[in-house]
Order: C-alpha cells, then sequence, then structure tokens
C-alpha cells in the first residue's frame, strides 16, 4: 500500500461507520470518495488523517499530510492572510518562504482581493479555495479534502477543481470527499461508499465496465431495478435480459454507482 | 404560535444535559446556598496568651473557641498569630491590661467579636479591645481582594472555556489536530491570552481598589502573586476541562456558571465559611476561590508574609496539578490522532 487505508473498520459504539474499506494513491493521484450523506466520506477521510481509531486494518500517511474539515477549517476571526500566515507557522515555514507561498496562493485562488477580510465575511466558496489555500500551503504529499466543494455554485466548484488539479499536477497526493458522481469523473481512483461499505472502487473505466447485466432507458418505470435520469428512465436488466419498449444505454459513472446499491438493496 | 412553541419545547428537550442541569440545579444550588447563606457566627477560633491565659480562656464566652493558650508568650506573638490566619481572635490575658485583638479581615466575626467584648468589659475591669488591620471594618478592604478572584474565575473558567467549544464546534480544533503542534502548544497557546488578560485584571482592580477605595496593602506582593499565579492556573484549567466535556458553547457556559456560582457563594468572600452548615462548609474548603481569598485578604488586610500562607497557597498547587492535570489529558485526548502508520 502506498496511502490510504487497507481494509479498515471504524465502529462507534454499536455502529458501523466503515466496514472493510480500502483506498490506495500515490503522489499526484486524485481519488475520489463519493456517496450520499451517512456514506462514510467523513469518517474516511478523518480515519487517512489519524482522527479517527481503527477497529481493524490498516492505514497509511506520508508525514507531511495536510487535511481541509467539512466545515473549510478557516478561522472565523482571523483575515484571510493571517489564516495562511498561521497555518504556515504551525507548520514551521521562514518568513520569505511563506510570503512567496501565500502570495503565489492569493494569486491562484482568486482571493488577492479578499485578502484582509475576515474568515467569516467570505462567501462560501471563497471560504472553501481559503481552506484548500491553507492545506496546500505547507506543500504537503498527501492532501486530504472532505466535501470541498459541496454547497458551492458550479463557477466556484470548476475554480476549486482547477486549484485541486493544479495541486496534483504538483505531485501530492489528493484524496477528495464528495456528494457529486460528476466529480468522481475527474479522478485516478473512485471509490463510491454507501452505509461504510464500498460500492464499487477502482478507475472511472473500470467501474463502468464492471457493472454486471445490461442497461436501458426507457420512457416509463419498469420494476424495481429502474430509476428516474433526466426526461427518462433507466432499466437495469442485471441478468442481461432484453427489455421491451426499451432502448440499450452505455452507462456511465453515475448509473453504475445507482445499479451497486440496487444490487446491494436487492441482495439484502 | 402554537407550532412554533411546539417547536421550541423539542429543541429544549432534546438537549437533555443542559435540560438536566436547568432542573435539577437550582434545586441544588438552593439547597446548598440555602444553608450556606448565613451572617450568623457562632464560633470564633482564639489564642489566649499571656501570664494569666489558663484562667481567662476559662471565662471567655462560649463564642471563642480557644485554640491554643501559651502562658509564656505575649501580646506580639498573639498578633502574628492572628496575622497567619491560625485564629480570628487573641486575648492578651495580663492582669494589668487585659486586651482582646479582634482580626478585622473577617468582617462578621470582628463584629460578633466587638459585641461579645463590649459585654465582657462589664465584668472584667481594665478589659480593652483592638481591632486590627481593618480598624474601621471597612466592607471594601475585606471584599476587593476576593473581587480580584471572582475576576480571576470569570475570565479565567467562564471565557477560557467558551474558547475552546468555539474551536470545536466551528471544526478548526480538527485542523489543529492535524498540524504538526505538540497538545501543549495548543494548550499553552490557547490559555495564554487569558492568562495575561486575567493578570491585567487583577493589577487593575487592586490598584482602583487600594487607589479609590483605599483598600490596605499591608504585606509583600510576591506571596499574592505567587497565590494569584497558581489560582489562575486553577481557573485556567477548570475552563479547559469544561470545554472538554461540552458539546457547544452553551453548555460550556452554564457548567462553567455551576463553577462559578459556588465559589461566589461558599469561598467565604460574602458569608463567612464558619457560619455555614458543617456539609456545605467543606464544599468551600474544596473550592480554590476559598483559598485565594485567603491569600489575598492576608497579604492585603493582615499583611501576612510566604511563611504565614503556604497551606493555602499549597492547596492551590494541589488543586491546580489536579485540575489542570485533569484538563491537559483530556485536551490531549482530543487533540492527539490516533496512531497511523506513517511511512519513512
Amino acid at each position: 500500500m502506498n496511502w490510504g487505508v487497507d481494509r479498515v473498520t471504524v465502529a462507534f459504539g454499536d455502529t458501523i461507520a466503515l466496514d472493510e474499506v480500502s483506498v490506495e494513491l500515490d503522489r499526484g493521484e486524485i481519488a475520489v470518495v463519493v456517496g450520499g450523506d451517512g456514506a462514510g466520506k467523513t469518517t474516511l477521510c478523518r480515519t487517512i488523517v489519524g482522527l479517527e481509531q481503527v477497529t481493524s486494518g490498516e492505514t497509511s500517511r506520508p508525514s507531511r499530510t495536510c487535511f481541509q474539515p467539512e466545515t473549510s477549517g478557516v478561522w472565523a476571526d482571523l483575515t484571510v492572510v493571517e489564516n495562511l500566515e498561521f497555518v504556515a507557522g504551525g507548520y514551521g515555514l521562514d518568513t520569505a518562504h511563506t510570503r512567496s507561498r501565500i502570495d503565489e496562493l492569493l494569486e491562484v485562488t482568486g482571493l488577492r482581493s479578499a485578502s484582509d477580510r475576515l474568515g467569516r465575511q467570505l462567501s462560501g466558496g471563497m471560504r472553501q479555495k481559503l481552506g484548500v489555500a491553507m492545506a496546500v500551503l505547507s506543500e504537503p504529499d498527501l492532501l486530504v479534502l472532505d466535501e470541498p466543494t459541496t454547497g458551492l455554485d458550479p463557477v466556484s466548484r470548476l475554480e476549486l477543481w482547477s486549484f485541486i488539479n493544479r495541486s496534483a499536477l504538483e505531485g501530492r497526493g489528493v484524496l477528495i470527499s464528495t456528494t457529486y458522481v460528476d466529480e468522481a469523473e475527474r479522478a485516478d481512483t473512485v471509490v463510491a461508499l454507501d452505509e461504510g461499505r464500498v460500492l464499487a472502487t477502482g478507475s472511472v473505466e473500470s467501474i463502468v465496465q464492471s457493472m454486471p447485466g445490461r442497461l436501458f432507458t426507457a420512457d416509463e418505470k419498469k420494476g424495481l431495478t429502474s430509476w428516474h435520469r433526466g426526461h427518462a428512465w433507466r432499466v437495469w436488466s442485471p441478468d442481461g435480459a432484453e427489455v421491451p419498449n426499451a432502448t440499450e444505454t452505455q452507462p456511465d459513472l453515475a448509473d453504475v454507482v445507482t445499479v451497486a446499491a440496487i444490487d446491494r438493496e436487492v441482495g439484502q | 404560535m402554537l407550532a412554533m412553541i411546539r417547536k421550541e419545547f423539542k429543541q429544549v428537550t432534546r438537549d437533555r444535559r443542559t435540560l438536566a442541569m436547568l432542573i435539577i440545579m437550582p434545586v441544588v444550588l438552593l439547597l446548598v446556598f440555602g444553608y450556606a447563606a448565613s451572617f450568623d457566627v457562632d464560633e470564633i477560633p482564639a489564642v489566649v496568651v499571656g501570664p494569666d491565659a489558663v484562667e481567662a480562656a476559662e471565662r471567655l464566652p462560649d463564642l471563642f473557641a480557644v485554640e491554643s493558650i501559651h502562658v509564656e508568650e505575649t501580646g506580639a506573638d498573639a498578633e502574628s498569630a492572628l496575622v497567619a490566619g491560625d485564629a480570628h481572635v487573641a486575648v492578651v490575658a495580663d492582669s494589668a491590661a487585659p486586651t482582646i485583638l479582634i482580626d478585622g479581615s473577617e468582617l462578621f466575626m470582628a463584629q460578633a467579636a466587638l459585641q461579645a467584648t463590649t459585654a465582657m468589659q462589664a465584668q472584667v475591669p481594665g478589659l480593652s479591645s483592638e481591632v486590627l488591620f481593618n480598624p474601621e471594618l471597612d466592607t471594601s478592604a475585606v471584599l476587593v481582594p476576593g473581587l480580584a478572584g471572582l475576576i480571576i474565575v470569570f475570565v479565567g473558567t467562564l471565557v477560557t472555556s467558551m474558547s475552546v467549544v468555539r474551536e470545536r464546534e466551528a471544526g478548526t480544533m480538527e485542523q489543529l489536530a492535524v498540524m504538526p503542534f505538540k497538545p501543549k502548544d495548543v494548550f499553552v497557546g490557547k490559555i495564554a491570552p487569558y492568562f495575561l488578560i486575567a493578570s491585567i485584571d487583577i493589577v487593575i482592580v487592586l490598584l482602583i481598589g487600594t487607589l479609590l477605595f483605599d483598600v490596605p496593602f499591608n504585606g509583600p506582593v510576591f506571596p499574592l502573586a505567587l497565590g494569584a499565579l497558581m489560582f489562575l492556573f486553577v481557573a485556567l484549567g477548570l475552563g479547559v476541562l469544561i470545554s472538554s466535556i461540552s458539546e457547544n458553547q452553551a453548555q460550556a457556559i452554564q457548567l462553567a456558571l455551576m463553577t462559578v456560582l459556588p465559589q461566589v457563594m461558599l469561598s467565604g468572600i460574602i458569608f463567612p465559611l464558619s457560619s455555614m452548615a458543617p456539609g456545605v462548609r467543606w464544599i468551600g474548603y474544596l473550592l480554590p476561590l476559598t483559598y485565594f481569598n485567603e491569600v489575598a485578604k492576608g497579604v492585603m488586610v493582615r499583611g501576612a508574609g510566604l511563611g504565614d500562607l503556604l497551606v493555602p497557597i499549597g492547596l492551590l498547587v494541589a488543586l491546580g496539578s489536579v485540575i489542570f492535570g485533569l484538563a491537559i489529558v483530556r485536551f490531549a485526548g482530543q487533540l492527539t490522532p490516533a496512531r497511523a502508520k506513517v511511512p519513512a
């Protein structure tokens, strides 16, 4: 294993928050953990950075690991620059390097005009960008970002992703949790979680190819294995049998994750 | 409107810890404070010195609880016993000029002792009395040293408890946990501003007390500074401890108030400890403000030195070690990340 978790189980009393979950990533790779509310994304992020005790399994991270919590991790009573300076001080960066690094990050994130604004005066998007900037400031080997794009408008999401991609290109391992399946399409590795268990894992292509059965698009609902998508219905045929009055469709990641969830539900 | 009321009731009942505090604590506080709220003095610790000490001790009214009799000692020794706080009344039993020395730093005891002495003067010819340290029995001279302690409690416990919880509520505690800080770095960094603010507050309160309210400052500064330092550590430790067991700022404030109120009522600042029911008095003996009040009053009013105040300062150190130690352990437990394999 490079960095990540290997067959990790995390329990809070009788509740299993993560059940034998594995994620692995290396320098320059982006791993996206996707799932709905309560899927275990935050627990997984916290486990990787060492904030949760594991019941079983192994975790591994480089000594220079930085984390952005779900709440953005920005100090509300400090200005943008003061937040960055505090983090730089915490990581022991020298003054000259800190100044140039903060300058660079303010430019890249577009936060220069807000540099004197308090954390609590920032918009949601600006706060998340500052949170990510604080996490990358010390040039860590591994960056763990817990739902950095949740609640952001599409433009802010794009800007944030461009910043995240840049971090990976600089050689950082980046693990991001998100509720948006479309964001997972950008990843080298995807882990789809549901109720603490892995629904699907691997590259986007391998996950899509691994879908059992066939997928169709129809105008109406056809049984328990169909769901609404866009203006039509997707119908999953687990045994690959033809579905009447439906057109076979090439699945994408969102379809495969939904199929995995249905498969699990039906299996239970 | 009904929907609004229903929603508020649901929210109130959901936070069970707060609800329990809101219902149970007033009952507990009323019972405790009810037994504590008394200005009646039934007993005053006394020493009797001088050649006729034994006979004099026998003739003293029941109000004076004779702690020790020293035939060979003089009035100066008796005064030293009052300075050290060993007794609050000293009877100098000299047939030529019998004198009762009264500790003016204990207001209600001094008033009761004066009344008893006046009654005795009819039976003991030539008996004189003298109120030491605070001859006018000035209330501010007795209250201001305790107020300095209350301010330390307010800043040290109440404000500190909120500051740490706020960090956790904002999610920034996780940031600190992942950053390469040691728990002690965060702990010291967290309390440092409040330590400085409380220290400045004490100086301001004491300056205003002495300059504006003519509170005496009869003793050396060092024992008071040492006592204040120790007390500050207890108060700050208590603040961090409270925040480590509170889920939100509201709980932290309520818990902090639960520790502040007993200190106001049971530390001897308002009601004399000796006037309280024995069970309640013991609570007072467990409170740090009781000992800071002894140190502050001892130094400022009675002019006590370090040697006279070793017991209260020692008890503050002991309380500080326990509370500060617990706070550090709990704080470090919340801050230290779970162990993970970190490749070289």
